[in-house]
């Protein structure tokens, strides 16, 4: 059983609803990453999605495009991700943390290469956003080495395909809420809710919500339905500017604690 | 190469040259996308759709464009003849109008009602805007905001046009970060916009219908070469900064072996000064754009900032069919640096009268390199793919002339 396998099995037991914070890799601060990931999983994540940045994120709204931009402007790339998941094994051997991203920096780093050197820092899962299942047959080094290929589902995808990615599923699938790029304002619990329903019915795996979900008041909506919520843009937001460990960990408490509230308390 | 390799037996159904091109997108694009496949390979092949598509190309473009000897600029090389192939004299004074025309079409059948588009140049923002305004669809242009400052002639056609051109401010500012923000848009609004991508880059099956749609140019120039000189000839030559009007012009000649041929990609400064747009030439395997393709990028991965002089081939990947092409050695790929398109664009000028678009310059340069390699009655054929009108201010600006 995998760490993410395990996590989502312990909060089933417990009848909780995961929370999944996003941040992105190197921002705000570079060396303070790893202490960035620690006061996430204080303030209560269940697990960590770390964004590897990409220059030409073409799924992502203004928010993890700037600070994805930000990240690369001081250097950061998918060997200072790898190092910091490494630094955070070695007090954290049970958040299981996925990495993602665009297929490109995979890529030029190499399947194989990235596969093993991905699994000794203690990645669990990637979530390539670019690479649909249709094109994952250049993962199967990933898989081989034993990450999870987490897949997106969307309110765009057709019922048989669906079927297929809910036959495909591992780890978790990930459910984008609507149509649209990371951080937008608009979200339509209701349809997301039948949508949700049909999806965790047939799914191998355990359903994750994301895009849009931005405070307490919309994580618990989601969280009568779904598995875990994924907070990205919001909390990206909320980080950004903010210098030193104890400021970054300040702001994480303020922004996850009451969602974390909501979400035990639905 | 023994192996003998039908051309035309690409892409596959999965939009693959090869190992490249395919559907490299976010999960929320992949119904849209396979509904335009849908659409577009049964439209290709309705007699309906192709007549009126002819008609467009005929009435409202003004094809077919003639191909033209340059017969002082010829004698100035001293070496083989240039043959021009005039896309610059189409309406709107590129090839892409090809391209929005039948876009344009396949939009209106699919009962989209909202055109977006990106553009470097601007060539392909104005052909869309126009096919926009003549077909009553609403029109918005993604430009990057370096672009904007240096084509602002097409800004304002686009406007006079009736398009709205939105401002791109992210990345390097310029056409990769309009496709983002285009691609955006469109994953934001599905249900009634429908995206015309102006090269033959992007997901399947945009590289296939971008392509599709330029081919007329070189199925025109290879019935013309044979009825006006009752031979092909000896090789082909065009710019390539997606590669639209170059795949358009090579691929009715893919499959005549004995027709060679060369793409002239953007050196910039010089390829070796790393300020360079010659994602062939210097690039290396990667996915951009929804596509496996060759791409300039860092060791990390990361897309790197483009130069060229003209906006129009100012762009870190190229079509995957070039690339393609590229690994099969059916195609070259060469750069051809800022200067050199820019003393072909003068001597065009002043020997035939004709100001060629920056991007077009750069085939000229390449045609007059590869006219000196061959006999008098050799023939070069060069796209000349548009006009240069809209580079006016920026060449007077490089040259220290206030106009």
């Amino acid at each position: 059983m995998s760490r993410i396998d395990r996590r989502f099995a312990a909060l089933k037991a417990a009848n909780r609803t995961g929370l999944i914070p996003f941040v992105t890799a190197g921002d705000p601060s570079p060396q303070h990453m790893v202490a960035l990931m620690h006061a996430l999983v204080d303030a209560g994540a269940d697990l960590i999605e770390l964004g590897v940045p990409f220059s030409d994120p073409m799924a992502d709204g203004p928010v993890i495009q700037h600070a994805s931009e930000r990240a690369i402007a001081k250097g950061v790339g998918l060997a200072d991700v790898l190092g910091w998941v490494a630094a955070f094994r070695q007090r954290d051997a049970d958040t299981p943390i996925v990495l993602m991203g665009y297929l490109n920096p995979v890529e030029i780093h190499g399947y194989a290469r990235f596969a093993q050197e991905a699994v000794q820092a203690g990645v669990d899962g990637v979530l390539l956003v670019d690479c649909p299942l249709e094109e994952s047959a250049v993962l199967q080094p990933l898989r081989d080495a034993g990450l999870q290929q987490i897949l997106l589902a969307a309110p765009t995808t057709e019922p048989s395909r669906m079927a297929q990615l809910c036959g495909s599923a591992e780890g978790f699938l990930y459910y984008v809420s609507f149509a649209g790029i990371t951080g937008a304002a608009h979200l339509s619990t209701g349809d997301i809710a039948v949508r949700v329903a049909d999806i965790r019915a047939r799914a191998k795996a355990p359903v994750a919500v994301g895009f849009g979900i931005r405070d307490a008041a919309s994580a618990k909506a989601i969280a009568g339905f779904a598995d875990a919520v994924v907070i990205g843009s919001a909390l990206v937001d909320k980080l950004a500017g903010a210098t030193g460990a104890d400021e970054i960990a300040g702001r994480v408490r303020a922004f996850l604690a009451p969602i974390r509230s909501a979400l035990d308390a639905h | 190469m023994s192996k003998i390799v039908d051309y035309n037996a690409y892409p596959d159904a999965h939009g693959r040259f090869g190992n490249y091109g395919g559907s490299y997108v976010a999960e929320t694009l992949m119904a849209p996308l396979a509904e335009l496949t849908e659409a577009y390979l049964r439209l290709r092949e309705d007699p309906a759709f192709i007549a009126e598509l002819d008609r467009d190309l005929k009435h409202y473009v003004g094809r077919p464009s003639p191909i033209y000897h340059a017969e002082r600029l010829s004698k100035h090389v001293g070496g083989a003849r240039i043959l021009f192939k005039r896309e610059d004299l189409n309406h709107t004074g590129a090839h892409k109008i090809n391209n929005t025309v039948g876009q344009a079409l396949v939009a209106r059948n699919m009962g989209k009602t909202r055109i977006i588009a990106e553009t470097g140049a601007g060539q392909h923002g104005v052909a869309s805007a126009t096919v926009a305004a003549r077909l009553g669809l609403k029109c918005v242009v993604y430009m990057g905001a370096v672009d904007i400052e240096r084509q602002k002639i097409n800004v304002y056609r686009m406007k006079l046009l009736g398009a709205e051109v939105v401002p791109v401010t992210s990345g390097s500012k310029t056409l990769k970060d309009a496709l983002n923000e285009a691609m955006r848009d469109w994953v934001t609004n599905v249900a009634d916009t429908f995206y015309i991508i102006g090269t033959v880059a992007g997901p399947h099956p945009y590289p296939l219908m971008v392509r599709d749609f330029n081919a007329i140019v070189g199925r025109e120039a290879r019935a013309q070469m044979l009825e006006e000189y009752g031979r092909l000839p000896d090789v082909l030559t065009a710019c390539v900064g997606g590669g639209s009007n170059a795949i358009g012009l090579f691929h009715a000649f893919l499959n005549d072996a004995g027709v060679r041929i060369v793409g002239a990609e953007a050196a910039g400064d010089g390829i070796a000064t790393g300020h360079h747009a010659a994602s062939l030439a210097a690039g290396r395997p990667g996915v951009l754009h929804g596509n496996r393709t060759y791409v300039l990028c860092d060791d990390n991965g990361q897309i790197t900032e483009t130069h060229s002089v003209s906006a129009g081939l100012d762009y870190p990947g190229v079509g995957p069919e070039h690339a393609f092409l590229k690994d099969a050695g059916r195609a070259d790929y060469v750069g051809v640096t800022d200067n050199e398109a820019l003393e072909a664009f003068h001597l065009l000028a002043r020997t035939e009268g004709i100001l060629a678009a920056l991007e077009s310059s750069h085939a000229v340069a390449q045609a007059i390199k590869l006219a000196r390699e061959y006999p008098q009655d050799g023939i070069v054929l060069c796209n000349l793919s548009g006009r240069g009108d809209k580079d006016v201010h920026t060449i007077a600006a490089r040259e220290g002339v206030e106009v």
